[in-house]
């Protein structure tokens, strides 16, 4: 069996290393910004820029580009140098880990160890539209030449497509006894996203699912620690592969029976 | 640009199926009507106006006659009674019908032509609010005059239309000819059009005719300044799309997202339901001469962009003839197409040339719409910027009518000030440079563009014959579009569809269709 990924392995005690941003000279903390002031353009509009980088803690400021962006804005490019030192040794993020298998070692584990399908259902939930990323994950066709679920013959998948309100995605789950619930969100102007996922979670709380059926939330502005504290058993970014997803709930399936995962 | 060697034979064959295609779900739009185009009825009326929990008073007029069965004679019909029995005004009728005695069945004196008298005046009035519109609009238009083509169409969509208003002048006067305000999420499934002056929506901006009202303000006053004519754009499409449509003509909008079939594939809206509205909005849409940007773009997101091509061709034929049988001009048909093959691929751009060549060349005297790289769009900024710089040049040098510029924080949040401020100065920059490209290029006939180009006009050929022999309902539901399968009677507004009883009277729509 292959090792478990997810990068470093998070018990060993890393040593300190401070780093900063890298331009010309190492250590010279160089970074370039743009934005955008409500101030016509003008020598005024130019120094405010300059003092609001400063404000943001940056030395050194430039003020490389000053562009009327309408009669009253300006747009503006800085660039500038930072003395914030980040302490790499200390950093720790939560991945998602399972034994890496194959699409053909997935389904012959679920079939050995589990002796049944796994049952899983998604959906883009609320009012969002977006089935991709979703699709990307259940149907057939997957994702970069990584087979979706419905191909696997030992997962049965259901994709309810987009816009579909949490209680409805709930309530089909609980119907089908699904092992996973499988959440999509895509739109995410002034958090809606996070809103909809912690009514997600709510409702499912109600309804005695959460913390039975496995929790998985996706999307382009997720990632596994946003989704831990939304209260999500997991949660997958940009680029996940089919694959990946398989391999979370068959692990933790395994896990649960106390079988080796 | 040089025309590309295709054979105009294959081309009018390809009009004349999509001809059939629409042709045959003609018999089941003229035998119909909709909630949401009685509605459009009562507001071109006049009737106006919600009750105290913002339910808009003809929404109550409708459901009522659906739930007494009487909304097959149409609207028109019960508010013609109303004024028969003594109803100084519409308004007035329609409170009756909305929240009077339950609606009485017609009696014995009720035969349709005293009700259509009774109407008259009344339908006079609607053509004409819609006619002094779009001679408002025609006449700042001829006086101020508009830019260079491709016309710069940019989005606003911070979700508070006083931002949205702002943002909108900012974008004129950075260059800009054409805004959108693009619609908050959910809007399309709503089957009412909400009320007033909005601040709250998620991924773009309600549509309500007070939110048309503050940006066209913004638009009259920023277009004296500049001495260039603004076009404003909003979404004719989903449960609503009759309705808005009205809305738009009369707050003299330019353009409209409306699409035969846009909804049904990207919102589940029902077929049927999409059907029947579209056609009764373009019908509304032509008399008030504005032009429609259809949604063809869309399928590359869902489908790929190599493989999808001809999909987007037949549509736009499709889409086409819907809106010939609506009666809408080719000079009012903005086709959409895009530049959305995966950037991966070598000699992309080679082929992106031979669609956009292609689409210009089918379809001479529409505005066609030609939109930007979205889907293969990171949050790489720097990369997303280079892209919009290509695109640009196709737009220029294949000569597109308007060209929705991309922004490189596509993938990352709906536009920022700045991010438009960015992609109409590359733009500019691109269009001033190449101005003239088109002009000295010349095909190699045994190239790759021009052998592309034939491969997808084939493509489309055959998938429109495909089409006609199995009917649209059936290559709709068979995900022959952007790979999205909808069954006819799947998806949502289904309910609010009906078939005209043999007494229907829609004196609006007969107008409507009289128009020259
Ligand atoms: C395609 C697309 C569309 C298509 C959608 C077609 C469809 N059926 O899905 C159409 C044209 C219909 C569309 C419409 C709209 N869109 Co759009 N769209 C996009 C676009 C270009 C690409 C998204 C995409 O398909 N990515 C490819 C997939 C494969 O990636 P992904 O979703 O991240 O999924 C991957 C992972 O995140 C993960 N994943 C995703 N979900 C899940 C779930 C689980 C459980 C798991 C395990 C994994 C997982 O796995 C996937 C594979 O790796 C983006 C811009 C961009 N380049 O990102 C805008 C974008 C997402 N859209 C946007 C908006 C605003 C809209 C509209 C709201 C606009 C409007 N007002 O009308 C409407 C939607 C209306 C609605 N009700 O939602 C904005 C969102 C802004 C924001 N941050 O909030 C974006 C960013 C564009 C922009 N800059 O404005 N859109």
């Amino acid at each position: 069996m292959s090792p478990p990924h997810g990068g470093d392995d998070d018990t060993r005690k890393r040593a300190a290393q401070p780093i900063r941003a890298y331009g010309d000279r190492m250590g010279d903390g160089a970074v370039q910004l743009s934005f955008t002031l409500p101030v016509a353009a003008s020598a005024r509009a130019k120094e405010a820029a300059r003092r609001y980088a400063e404000g943001l803690g940056l030395k050194h400021v430039l003020v490389t580009a000053m562009e009327a962006a309408g009669r009253e804005f300006s747009f503006f490019v800085v660039y500038g140098k930072s003395d914030i030192v980040i302490d790499y040794g200390v950093i720790e993020v939560p991945e998602v880990k399972s034994a890496e298998r194959t699409p053909k070692e997935i389904n012959d584990v679920i079939k050995k160890q589990l002796g049944r399908r796994v049952v899983v259902v998604g959906a883009c939930t609320g009012s969002d539209a977006h089935t991709v990323g979703i699709d990307a994950i259940l149907n057939m066709k997957g994702f970069a030449g990584d087979y979706g679920l419905e191909r696997y013959p030992w997962f049965e998948a259901y994709n309810l497509g987009s816009q579909v309100p949490n209680d409805v995605l709930l309530q089909k789950a609980i119907d089908q006894r699904d092992d996973a619930i499988l959440v999509s969100q895509v739109v995410t102007q002034r958090d809606v996203h996070r809103e909809n996922s912690r009514h997600f979670i709510d409702e499912a709380k109600r309804r005695g699912v959460h913390g039975k059926q496995l929790l998985l939330l996706g999307g382009p502005r997720v990632d596994h620690k946003l989704a831990l504290e939304l209260g999500f058993d997991a949660g997958f970014g940009p680029g996940t592969k089919p694959s990946d997803v398989a391999n979370f709930i068959v692990h933790r399936l395994l896990q649960r029976r106390g079988a080796p995962p | 640009m040089e025309a590309l060697p295709i054979d105009p034979a294959v081309v009018a064959e390809c009009r004349a199926l999509a001809a059939r295609v629409a042709d045959g779900v003609g018999r089941f739009i003229q035998a119909h009507s909709t909630v949401s185009i009685e509605r459009t009825v009562l507001r071109a009326y006049g009737a106006h106006g919600a009750d105290p929990d913002g339910v808009p008073l003809v929404n109550t007029c409708v459901a009522r006659l659906q739930a007494a069965g009487q909304l097959g004679l149409g609207a028109a019909h019960a508010l013609g009674r109303e004024l028969l029995r003594g109803a100084a005004t519409i308004q007035e009728a329609a409170e009756a019908l909305a929240y009077g005695a339950p609606p009485e069945p017609p009696g014995p004196g009720d035969n349709l032509e005293t009700i259509r008298r009774a109407l008259a005046p009344y339908t006079a009035e609607a053509l004409a609010v819609i006619d002094r519109s779009r001679e408002h609009r025609e006449a700042d238009r001829e006086r101020l005059g508009t830019g260079p083509t491709p016309l710069k169409y940019v989005i606003v969509a911070t979700g508070n239309i006083y931002d949205d208003a702002d943002q909108a002048r900012a974008a004129a006067q950075a260059g800009a000819d054409i805004i959108a305000v693009i619609r908050s999420t959910a809007q399309s499934l709503i089957d009412y059009v909400p009320i007033g002056a909005t601040t709250e929506g998620y991924g773009g901006t309600w549509a309500t005719q007070e939110n048309f009202r503050i940006v066209r303000a913004a638009l009259d006053d920023e277009q004296e300044r500049l001495g260039r004519y603004l076009q404003q754009v909003n979404y004719s499409s989903g449960l609503c799309m009759p309705e808005i449509a009205y809305l738009a003509a009369v707050e003299r909008l330019d353009m409209l997202l409306n699409d035969a079939m846009y909804g049904i594939l990207f919102r589940d809206i029902n077929p049927r339901r999409t059907l029947c509205d579209q056609y009764f909005s373009r019908r509304v849409i032509a008399r008030a001469g504005i032009v429609i940007n259809t949604g063809e773009d869309n399928y590359l997101t869902t489908a790929d962009a190599v493989e999808a091509a001809h999909t987007v061709v037949a549509s736009q034929f499709i889409n086409e003839a819907f809106a010939h049988a609506a009666g809408l001009p080719d000079e009012l048909m903005g086709l959409g197409h895009a530049f959305e093959i995966d950037k991966g691929l070598e000699d992309s751009f080679l082929l992106e040339i031979a669609q956009a060549q292609l689409v210009r060349q089918l379809f001479p005297k529409h505005p066609i719409k030609w939109m930007p790289a979205t889907k293969h769009k990171t949050g790489d900024i720097f990369l997303a910027h280079r892209v919009d710089g290509l695109y640009d040049l196709v737009g220029v040098a294949t000569g597109q009518s308007i060209e929705l510029l991309g922004m490189m924080t596509e993938a990352i949040h709906n536009p920022y000030l700045h991010d438009r401020f960015v992609a109409i100065k590359g733009a500019d920059y691109v269009f001033r440079a190449a101005r003239h490209l088109g002009d000295e290029l010349r095909w190699n006939p045994d190239g790759l563009v021009v052998r592309r180009a034939r491969e997808v006009l084939a493509s489309a050929h055959a998938l429109l014959r495909e089409t006609v022999e199995e009917g649209l309902w059936s290559a709709i539901a068979r995900g022959v579009f952007a790979d999205v399968k909808r069954p006819e009677t799947g998806g949502r507004g289904l309910e609010g569809v009906f078939a005209r009883a043999p007494e229907y009277l829609n004196p609006v729509l007969e107008a409507l269709e009289e128009t020259p």
